[in-house]
Order: structure tokens, then C-alpha cells, then sequence
């Protein structure tokens, strides 16, 4: 079926647009194949609302007259329509035909599932050229850069077809002494394949933050000799690691009944194990769609708010979050030792803790084009499955099971670092908002599908453009720059203590409250940095002007002494 | 300072974590003070006994007796002292000193600032009420000042000076006052000028169920007719219903809008001072919870009732702004005794409606006017002497919190930081001032505090430098003279800064605010070199033509490191920075003469990362000595932006 089949009616005239901050207007709305376009009608200056339809989380629609008749004159119906990135407009439109038309268009658009009829392949902007390089970084560059790797580890190509690890990239970093067929025997032993690979390695002491998916040890206690020689290589002569097991003890107890499991002390003698409790897939999603609910509902007392907002525990998720990362970064950095982070999956709140332990630890991933390619190699490239995690948002009543905001969740946890170390990172919120929208509906081709196999598959490098290619385009990135950023090399612990955290309002409530106050605020903070900038290097000037006062003094005084006689 | 005693190998205890450090305490007349023995950071702790609320001896421990005092400025320090007897030796002083019998023996009369007594009597003159009035414009055509409260002898509470409508006589004056509670009876606060609608103040009628007063319904008349733009003036009640209904069949109560000729009555509903004082407590206890929950922390905070009360207040104040500046109507402001809800709404109503209160100075003349001047009653809400437990309430604390949470507002509009709302709650406990001793103007003239003391007004003006909001615009100011704050529930947030002010490891380890503030120092010393400059080659008679600074190297080159950002100093000499930046935010107390409290006491930042809450790792490491290499150079610069 082609996309234009879903398109009954293309376009309706007389269409009043309401959305947040603006007050309504009247205008032209029309229906592509991948957007919702919105003209008003003023010809000159005419202004437009382009929407993707793969952004629309839910539509509700009501129909006034339903029952009365048919095309009588002045029927008319409403569209709400409710944006994955929060936004919340409403059309309406005059006769029903034409607002159910349109209604049913954009539910069937707005949910395709077929890959290569996304828009990502379809957007081809002039400026842009789709033989350019496709993405930041690879498993091999990031080897080359850490000249700390180089002697004890190495890359593999054992996963160069995807058969050892389907959701693993093709080449990953592992310890020099374990050989490949040691790696496939691991990878048999850990779910989905996921054998321990190396995320990062602490450019100050050598240590390493490992990630992988849970063991079969199942229920009766299954060992693997490579799994554990493989893990004991990584330590290689230091006397301990640590595992950093995102259950609670007793959910990895459980998790043997089904076939999985966690290492066992007697098996991996040198490392100690730590449980930490995090919620995963729905009750996430569920904690988001609250989250959002609360945050749309302006008519709360302070009490209910506040009991809404611990309700939906999107914060004791960020608390957790932040704390596990925490725990690694002190593990790593403080004393010493190597860590290996894992859940079950090992694909979601794995690479949430370790990318913001490396946050916090490493500078490097401070910076836009660092946060962009920590992004690509622990989450695009590490196989979270975007497209599973993020096809719908808060609004959607169509549940799938997949669905869960983890992604959101880092990107709430980052903006928490970026409130505690406003002058730490390079990129400002804009970044990370913008992140944000793009990783449920974009032109681009980054977030799209499930893994790197997948993406081959469907060749998203050789048929999409690369976001963060063009983010880092000189004029699109001085956009997301934070003027404040002056680089730091030292690890940035943000303190988790519940009064320091807070909710993300630039987030969770940019279409409730238009904070101009805030924003302005903002501006002259700038501005006063600017300011500061433009100005001459005042150190070497004033060192310069204390120079010539010094050189003064001694005439000062001759002076004073001639003055005398 | 006279010592008494000094007990060594004293363990002070972290709130959050396990962490100690081991020092020395000494008791002096005035203060506690604990001084780490570790020679390389050798941080001190002062506590001004004022400020202490409690002392507890708990049960004795092996590693000796643990003493948990809790301050007023919300520090909490818990020392184990190795005897007993030493313990109990401090704490029985610690009691004595606690419980000052007279006025006397406040810190206040014994602080000595060495400033001579012209320096002080300036510093007295620094606040002058009579010219606020002034500048509001009064007196005028309709409003006048009386002399009949001059010798105190119609109401006790209020000031010499007051303010009344040019139509009410002084019988009608006393009249009305023989009505009103405490003899408080209705009297100019703030004058509207734009609309000539004016805001004012008294305690409830002694209405009963039925009693009438004729001369106070004339009062109530002659302020209605001072303002010809409305018809009608509110008179706002700002207890719940409930509690003023109870208050009838105590002889007390609220005006029968049927007795007075066109008021438009209105309840607000801001609790009592117990119930303030209770749900304060419930808070302090969840900020005070160790490894806190973000669940128990937002159920807790709930519990508390405390940002409902603090939304109470502000949507009173809101009210009382809208009536005036949009309706130009004349508003009466009244509670039980008018000392206190009443001074928040007023005073709180009057920073909405007029920007000169957001300045640092205004700011002080508020306090002065509606607070001080007005009779709050700051001796016994703040447990300054005769301690009675009934009467503390942290009133005056929650008008300095509505205003920080309209700085969150609105970012641009004040004059002053956070740190200025702080340093004043900071003073209202330390009785280092004669400003907020006592509980009304006659009692403070009975002391003698202008002549023995000296003023706090006068000493943060000193070192208004500290206090600055770097954003403040006064064109913002002027094109919204009226703040429109929102009450939406999530604008009422916590204010940690003022309730873990000591609680080091929770605050920002960056801070927009402090970076701002260190480019513009910079900016300033620049241009004091230059100036140096030109003076030095006049004096030899050179002319001076502007001195061209060289031109920027590159285009987007970082600003330079300055000196007292933590972020640039070396790692050795971190502590010492770290002290400098303690001086630096909380000046005053660095100096030798003013060692109240806030001092060095904060720890070396994030060495543990234990102390940041993550939770520690188990066992098996033995234990691990402090990292040669500490992760936070920042230090903690105590603000937000």
C-alpha cells in the first residue's frame, strides 16, 4: 500500500490551530505522507507549523454533532494532538468527513512500521550530501585514541557478521589474552550473547568499566571456564573488580529460574558482587506517563503536586540512576578497580549507568562532539533498542511491551550533572532537548532501528543523513554551546541527596509555563560572559598595567624627593 | 573571649555519613567552638551560643559521650567527647549559657565591632523611617501624621510615628483602639501613590457576637473616603474562618460587614504560629534524614504542609496586590494581634507592588517598617530570652522564604542574592545586633540599643559586595514595577540553601552565580588598575590618553581562571582556597571580630564519595584512606542561579 492510500483528504481550509503560549489562528491544513503541515493564511510573512507525523504520540478526536446529520451545515470536530516531545495542539476542523479523514491519515501514518518507508529516508536537504561521513566514532577509533589500551587489550572482529552477538557491533574491545573462540563460548554463556566487552577505560588510572548481559547460570548453577577466564583477564593481577548488578539480590536469585543468574562468588573469586535495585521497562514508561500527566494538569495544590510528582517516581528513578553511576565512578576512581556493570538485557539501564559514570569521570565526554560520540558508541552502536524503546512517548494508549523512556531518563540524569556543574559541560539543555525530540521522531537516520545489524540491514548509513554529523556543524552546533564551559579534568560527582535534584522543567514543562523571567536571565548571563570574553585577556593586561605602575613607582619617588629639595 | 573550658579529642560526627574528624573544643563566653586537629586543613566550627536551640547528651558509647546540638541557622553538630565528665561539664554550661536572664548578657551588648560611637550612631541613622513615608508620599492631602501615640500610651506594641487619615480625630483614634486587640488599632503601612490606595494594618476588633464600635467604624470610614478612586476598601482577615469564628466567643473576632459602611471582607487562611511552628519541625526532620529517599523526601516534604503554608502567605500578599494596583482600592490588613501574619502579608505585599523593596537598601526599610518598627515579636518568636516555648515560630524565617522563592521567579528583579536573606536569618538568631532584640520599639528605647549596640543594617552595607545579584536590572524594574508571581504548586520549591545551609556535600559544587560575579570582580579590579595608572602619570603631568588593552588573542578564548574559583588553583594548596572562598561568601564571619558560626567548618568536598549519598561499598577493603588525589577542586560555592 502506498503512503499516499492512507490520505483521504489532503487538505482542509478554515482549520483554527490552538497550541500553547500563542493565541489561535486560522489557516490551511494539510496532510502529507510523513508530515502535518499548518499555514496560516496571510500571504505575505505567512507562517507555518511543519510536524512529523512519526511525532505524534495520540490523537483524540471529538465530533460535535455526531449524531445529527451528516455535512450539516457548521458541523465540526476537534483534533487533539498529542506530540511524543510533550506538545499538546488542537485543530479544528470544519465537517466531520473531513476531521475523520484526517483523524484516521494521521493514525495511520503517524504509526508506520515499515523501516525503509520512514522519513529519514526520504529527507534529503540541500545542504546536506549523503556521501559524507556517517557518524562520530567506532569501536576501532576510540582504541586508537586510548593509547592506555594498547597493551593489554584489543580489538575483536569475532561479531563481524553478528552471529556471535546480534545486538553487539562488529568489532568490540576485549582483554589481549582471551582469543576469539574464548569470547563465542562467553558469549553462549550471557543473554543475547552480550559477553563482557570493555566500555571505558579511566584515563588517569587504567581501570575499566566493563558491560554485558546477565549469566545462564540457571537453576542449576551452570558454569562457563572462558566466561570466567575472560573476566578474570580484565583484572589481570590487580586483587579485585567489582560486578555492579543493577537487580536487587533477590531479583537475580529469581532470574535463575528462568535460565539467567549472576556470578557466583565461588566461580569469580576476585570480584564482589553489589546489587542495586532498578526499574525497568514498563514500570519506567508507566513512571513517565504519570510524570507527564501531573505536569500537564495545572489545577494541583501544592500537596497533590508534590504527592503526584513522588507517584510517578520518575525522580527515584533519576535518584537511582545517578547514584549506581555514582557507585561506579567511586569504584573506578576513588579505589581503583575495574567494574562490570550488568542487568538482565544488559542493553538499558546497563548502558544508562555506565555512559554516566564515564560523565561524570571522563572530560573527554564533556564536550558536544565527546557527549555525541559517548552517545554513539554506548548506545547506538551497544545495541539499545531505540526503535522498540522509544515508538511511542507519554501520550500513546497503545501500549507495546517494549516501550521504555531509558533514554530520557539519561538525558534527565545528564541535564541533573549540568544543574550541579553548570561551567562542566560544553553543551547546554538546548542539546539535550533537542536529543530529546529526535530520538522519537526524526529526519535523520541515527536513532533508527534496533542495532548495528539491523541497521546495515536496512542500510540507514548508505540511505539516511547522520544528526550528529549536523550537529556539529560549526553554525548548528554554536546553538547548543554553553558559554559558561570552561573544561575541567577532574571527575564531577554530583551529589545524589534528593533535595539536589530536581524536576526537569525545561523538559516536563516547556508547553505548561513559558518561563520568560528565566530566560532572560539567562540571556544576560551571556551576555555578561560575552562581555568577558571580548574583552582583552584581562589577566595579561593587567599584568601588563601593574607592570608600568611598578616602573612608575621609583620616578613617583624621585619626584617626591625633588619635590623636597 | 573568656575561656571556660577545652576539651581535646573531641570526634565530630557528619549528619550523612560515617565520616568524623577529630578535634579540639573550646567553650567561651560567646561561642563553642571546635578547631580540627589536623594540621593541613584545620578547619573551625563557631557556634554563638544564641544561636544553639537545643542541647542533648545522649547515651554514653564506647568511643565516648555524643553531644548533639541543634542550631536556630539549621545546623546540627553531634560531637562524641572521649570522658563523660568533660561532656557533662559542657553540657550543664552549655545549658547556663543558653538561658541568658536579662538583656544584658546578649551578645549584642559585649560585641564590639571597633567602630567609635559617631561611627555607630551612623550606622543607626542608616534606616530612617520617617523619610520612607516620605518617599511614599506621605504625609499628604488625605493622610497625616500623629502625634498620639508619642508617649506609647496608646498602644504599647506600635511606634511612636503613625500614620492615620487626615478625617480621624484623635477621639475616634482612641476610640477604635479601646476596640482593637492589644490596642492595635488600623494605621497607615504603605502608600500607593499611583492610585492613592493605601495598605494598612491593625489586630481583630473585640467584636464578640455583637459588640459594635462607632468610633472604629468611623476609622474604617475615614480610610475608605482617604482614597476617592474606590468606593469600597477590603478588609482582609488572613487567619482561616474557623479560627477567627473561635475567636468570637473569646470577646474577639472579625468586622460584621453589616456595621461598617462599604468593606468587602475577605479570609485568607495562613495558619497559626503553632501550627508553623510544627510543620517547620516535620521538615527539618525530613532534610535532616540520613541516606533519604527521593519517595520519603517528596512524601515528607508533603507531610510537612510547609510550601502550603509559604503559598498561603503569597497568595495573601498577591491579593493584597492586586486590590491596590489594579483596583485601586484601599486594603485593611488584620489577624489575631497584627504582629505577625499581617506583617508577612503586608511587608510581602508591598515588595510586589513597589521595586524599591527589592533593592538592598528597601529591603532593610521593609524589615525595618513593617517588622521591626511594627512590634513582630522577634524576642520571644525567636526564643531570644524568657524562652517560652509556645510563643517561638519561625514567621519572620518563612517571609524570607517567600521572598527567595519570588528571586526564583523572577531572576532579575532583586537587588540582592539568596546569601542576603540568609545573612539577615542568620542575625535575627545571633542577638550580635540590637536591631531584632526585644519585641517592640518601646522596649528596644527602654535598652538603650542605639546607644550600647550597634546596627546589622549598617554592617551588611559594608559589604554589600557579598550580597549582590549580578542580574539585577533596574530597566526591568521600572517597565514591570508590579511582580505577577505565579502560584502554580511547582514554582513553591525547597529551599535548600537556607535549610541544609550547612549540610556541604548537598549544594552545587558549581555555580552560574558565583561565576558571574568573579568575571565582573575582575572587571572592576581592571578598571581600578587603569585608573591607578592615570593618576600616577597625571601627577608627573603626562596626558593621558585612553590606554588601548591589546586585542583579543583568538576569538573564543576561555576567560581567564580567577583567583578565588577553586577550579584554577592548585591541587596542593586546595584547603587553603577552599578557606579563602568561605571568606569570601560569608565575609563578615571570617572576620576576627564577627566569628559567628558559618567559618571553616564545611569539609574538604567530595574526598568521600560516601558523603555525596551514593552509599558505600561493603567491607573486604578494610579501611581505605582518604584518596591522595581528591576529584572535587570546586569547593562548594554555595549558590544557584
Amino acid at each position: 500500500m502506498e503512503l499516499s492510500e492512507h490520505i483521504k483528504t489532503a487538505n482542509v481550509e478554515d482549520v483554527t490551530l490552538r497550541r500553547p503560549f500563542h493565541p489561535a489562528l486560522r489557516g490551511t491544513l494539510c496532510v502529507t505522507s510523513h508530515h502535518l503541515l499548518f499555514s496560516d493564511r496571510k500571504d505575505e510573512a505567512s507562517w507555518q507549523l511543519l510536524i512529523l507525523l512519526k511525532n505524534i504520540d495520540a490523537i483524540e478526536k471529538s465530533i460535535e454533532n455526531l449524531f445529527g446529520y451528516p455535512r450539516a451545515v457548521g458541523s465540526s470536530g476537534t483534533i487533539t494532538i498529542k506530540c511524543k516531545d510533550l506538545l499538546v495542539l488542537q485543530l479544528e476542523i470544519p465537517g466531520m468527513e473531513e476531521c475523520l479523514n484526517i483523524a484516521s491519515s494521521i493514525e495511520a501514518l503517524s504509526s508506520l512500521e515499515s523501516m525503509t518507508e520512514m522519513y529519514p529516508f526520504f529527507y534529503r536537504p540541500s545542504h546536506l550530501t549523503l556521501h559524507g561521513p556517517w557518524g562520530l566514532s567506532s569501536t576501532e577509533q576510540y582504541y586508537k585514541q586510548t593509547e592506555r589500551l594498547w597493551d593489554r587489550w584489543r580489538v575483536s572482529k569475532v561479531n563481524s557478521d553478528y552471529s556471535v552477538c546480534p545486538s553487539y557491533p562488529s568489532a568490540v574491545i576485549v582483554p589481549r589474552e582471551v582469543d576469539d573462540d574464548k569470547l563465542i563460548r562467553s558469549a553462549r554463556f550471557r543473554q543475547g550473547g552480550r559477553f563482557p566487552v570493555l566500555s571505558y577505560c579511566h584515563h588517569r588510572n587504567g581501570m575499566v568499566i566493563m558491560r554485558s548481559s546477565q549469566p545462564l547460570t540457571g537453576a542449576n548453577k551452570k558454569r562457563c571456564k572462558e566466561d570466567e577466564l575472560l573476566l578474570q583477564a580484565v583484572i589481570d593481577g590487580s586483587e579485585l573488580g567489582y560486578i555492579i548488578d543493577l537487580r536487587s539480590a533477590q531479583q537475580a536469585q529469581q532470574a535463575r529460574m528462568t535460565g539467567g543468574g549472576f556470578e557466583s562468588k565461588s566461580c569469580y573469586s576476585h570480584w564482589k558482587r553489589i546489587h542495586r535495585h532498578h526499574e525497568r521497562g514498563k514500570v519506567v514508561q508507566e513512571s513517565l506517563t504519570k510524570l507527564v500527566e501531573v505536569c500537564s494538569d495545572p489545577s494541583h495544590s501544592v500537596d497533590r503536586w508534590l504527592s503526584k510528582l513522588e507517584n510517578s517516581k520518575w525522580l527515584s528513578h533519576v535518584h537511582s540512576a545517578l547514584s549506581t553511576a555514582g557507585l561506579v565512578v567511586e569504584c573506578v576512581e576513588r579505589d581503583g578497580h575495574s567494574v562490570l556493570v550488568h542487568g538482565s538485557e544488559g542493553t538499558d539501564n546497563t548502558l544508562l549507568v555506565s555512559s554516566l559514570a564515564q560523565l561524570v569521570l571522563d572530560p573527554a565526554s564533556r564536550t558536544v562532539t565527546g557527549f555525541l560520540c559517548l552517545l554513539e558508541r554506548e548506545w547506538i552502536q551497544a545495541g539499545h533498542p531505540f526503535q522498540q524503546r522509544c515508538a511511542h512517548s507519554a501520550y500513546s494508549h497503545a501500549r507495546l511491551k517494549q516501550e521504555c523512556p531509558i533514554f530520557l531518563l539519561l538525558l534527565d540524569c545528564v541535564w541533573q550533572v549540568w544543574r550541579q556543574f553548570p561551567l562542566a559541560l560544553e553543551f547546554s539543555e538546548a542539546l539535550l532537548l533537542r536529543l530529546a525530540q529526535e530520538v522519537y521522531a526524526s529526519n535523520y537516520g541515527t536513532f533508527l532501528c534496533n542495532s548495528e545489524q539491523e541497521r546495515c540491514a536496512a542500510g540507514v548509513k548508505e540511505n539516511t543523513h547522520c544528526l550528529f554529523q549536523s550537529l556539529l556543524k560549526p553554525d548548528i552546533e554554536e546553538q547548543y554551546l554553553n558559554p559558561l564551559y570552561e573544561p575541567t579534568d577532574l571527575a564531577i560527582w554530583p551529589s545524589v541527596h534528593p533535595q539536589s535534584l530536581q524536576l526537569w522543567t525545561g523538559m516536563f514543562l516547556r508547553w505548561t509555563e513559558y518561563a520568560q523571567n528565566m530566560e532572560e536571565a539567562r540571556e544576560e548571563v551571556w551576555s555578561i560572559v560575552k562581555e568577558h570574553r571580548e574583552r582583552a585577556g584581562p589577566d595579561r593586561t593587567n599584568n601588563t598595567l601593574s607592570t608600568h605602575c611598578d616602573t612608575l613607582t621609583p620616578f613617583e619617588n624621585l619626584m617626591d624627593e625633588l619635590t623636597i629639595l | 573571649h573568656t575561656h571556660i573550658y577545652t576539651v581535646e579529642q573531641v570526634k565530630l560526627l557528619d549528619r550523612f555519613s560515617n565520616k568524623s574528624v577529630t578535634g579540639t573544643l573550646h567553650l567561651t563566653a560567646t561561642h563553642l567552638i571546635f578547631v580540627e586537629s589536623n594540621s593541613t586543613s584545620a578547619q573551625e566550627i563557631w557556634i554563638l551560643h544564641h544561636h544553639i536551640a537545643s542541647v542533648e547528651k545522649l547515651s554514653l558509647t564506647t568511643s565516648g559521650c555524643p553531644l548533639l546540638i541543634q542550631c536556630r541557622n539549621f545546623r546540627l553538630v553531634h560531637f562524641v567527647i572521649p570522658r563523660e565528665r568533660d561532656c557533662h561539664d559542657i553540657y550543664s554550661s552549655l545549658l547556663r549559657l543558653l538561658r541568658p536572664v536579662s538583656y544584658d548578657e546578649l551578645y549584642a551588648f559585649s560585641y564590639n565591632p571597633k567602630q567609635n560611637d559617631q561611627e555607630r550612631e551612623e550606622g543607626w541613622q542608616l534606616i530612617d523611617l520617617a523619610a520612607e513615608f516620605e518617599r511614599m508620599g506621605v504625609p499628604c492631602d488625605q493622610w497625616q501624621l500623629t502625634d498620639v501615640n508619642r508617649e506609647y500610651k496608646v498602644c504599647k506594641t506600635y511606634p511612636r510615628d503613625l500614620y492615620v487619615p487626615i478625617t480621624a480625630s484623635k477621639p475616634i483614634i482612641v476610640g477604635s483602639s479601646k476596640f482593637r486587640s492589644k490596642g492595635r488599632f488600623p494605621v497607615l503601612t504603605y502608600f500607593y501613590q499611583e492610585k492613592k490606595a493605601a495598605v494598612c494594618r491593625c489586630s481583630q476588633p473585640l467584636s464578640g457576637f455583637s459588640a459594635r464600635c462607632l468610633e472604629d467604624e468611623h476609622m474604617l470610614q475615614a480610610i475608605s473616603k482617604a482614597n476617592h478612586n474606590s468606593r469600597y476598601i477590603y478588609v482582609m482577615d488572613t487567619r482561616p474562618k474557623l479560627n477567627a469564628l473561635a475567636n468570637r466567643a473569646a470577646g474577639k473576632g472579625y468586622e460584621n460587614e453589616d456595621n461598617y459602611s462599604n468593606i468587602r471582607f475577605q479570609f485568607v487562611g495562613i495558619e497559626n504560629i503553632h501550627v508553623m511552628r510544627g510543620s517547620l519541625q516535620k521538615l527539618l526532620e525530613v532534610v535532616g534524614t540520613r541516606s533519604l529517599s527521593m519517595t520519603d523526601y517528596l512524601v515528607g516534604l508533603e507531610n510537612s504542609g510547609w510550601l502550603r503554608h509559604i503559598k498561603a502567605i503569597m497568595d495573601a500578599a498577591i491579593f493584597l496586590a492586586k486590590a491596590v494596583t489594579v483596583e485601586g482600592a484601599s486594603v485593611l490588613v488584620h489577624c489575631s494581634d497584627g504582629w505577625d501574619r499581617t506583617a508577612q502579608v503586608c511587608a510581602l505585599g508591598s515588595l510586589l507592588m513597589d521595586p524599591y523593596y527589592r533593592t538592598i537598601k528597601g529591603f532593610m526599610v521593609l524589615i525595618e517598617k513593617d517588622w521591626i518598627s511594627f512590634g513582630h515579636k522577634f524576642a520571644d518568636r525567636c526564643d531570644q530570652l524568657d524562652p517560652d516555648p509556645k510563643e517561638v515560630s519561625p514567621i519572620f524565617t518563612q517571609f524570607l522564604e517567600c521572598v527567595w522563592q519570588l528571586t526564583e521567579q523572577f531572576p532579575q528583579a532583586f537587588e540582592f542574592s539568596e546569601w542576603f536573606l540568609i545573612q539577615i536569618h542568620e542575625h535575627v538568631h545571633s542577638c550580635q545586633f540590637g536591631n531584632f532584640l526585644g519585641n517592640s520599639q518601646r522596649q528596644r528605647e527602654d535598652l538603650q540599643l542605639k546607644e550600647r549596640t550597634y546596627s546589622l543594617w549598617a554592617h551588611l552595607l559594608s559589604e554589600k559586595q557579598n550580597y549582590l545579584n549580578p542580574l539585577f536590572s533596574p530597566s526591568v524594574a521600572e517597565s514591570h514595577p508590579v511582580l505577577e508571581p505565579s502560584t502554580q504548586a511547582y514554582h513553591f520549591k525547597f529551599w535548600r540553601n537556607m535549610y541544609n545551609q550547612y549540610d556541604r556535600s548537598m549544594h552545587p559544587r558549581q555555580s552560574i552565580l558565583k561565576h558571574v560575579l568573579t568575571l565582573q570582580e575582575s572587571k572592576r579590579e581592571l578598571e581600578g588598575t587603569v585608573q591607578a595608572l592615570k593618576t600616577k602619570l597625571q601627577k608627573f603631568g603626562v596626558s593621558t590618553s585612553p590606554l588601548k588593552p591589546q586585542t583579543p588573542p583568538r576569538e573564543r578564548s576561555l576567560p581567564p581562571r580567577p583567583q578565588s574559583l577553586i577550579l584554577g588553583a592548585p591541587l596542593l594548596s586546595r584547603k587553603e582556597v577552599q578557606q579563602e572562598e568561605d571568606k569570601e561568601v560569608f565575609g563578615e564571619e571570617a572576620r576576627e571580630d564577627a566569628p559567628a558560626s558559618t567559618g571553616g567548618e564545611r569539609t574538604v568536598e567530595g574526598s568521600s564519595a560516601t558523603e555525596n549519598g551514593y552509599g558505600e561499598l561493603m567491607g573486604s577493603f578494610g579501611s581505605k584512606n582518604e584518596p591522595g588525589v581528591v576529584t572535587l577542586e570546586f569547593g562548594v560555592a554555595r549558590m544557584t542561579c
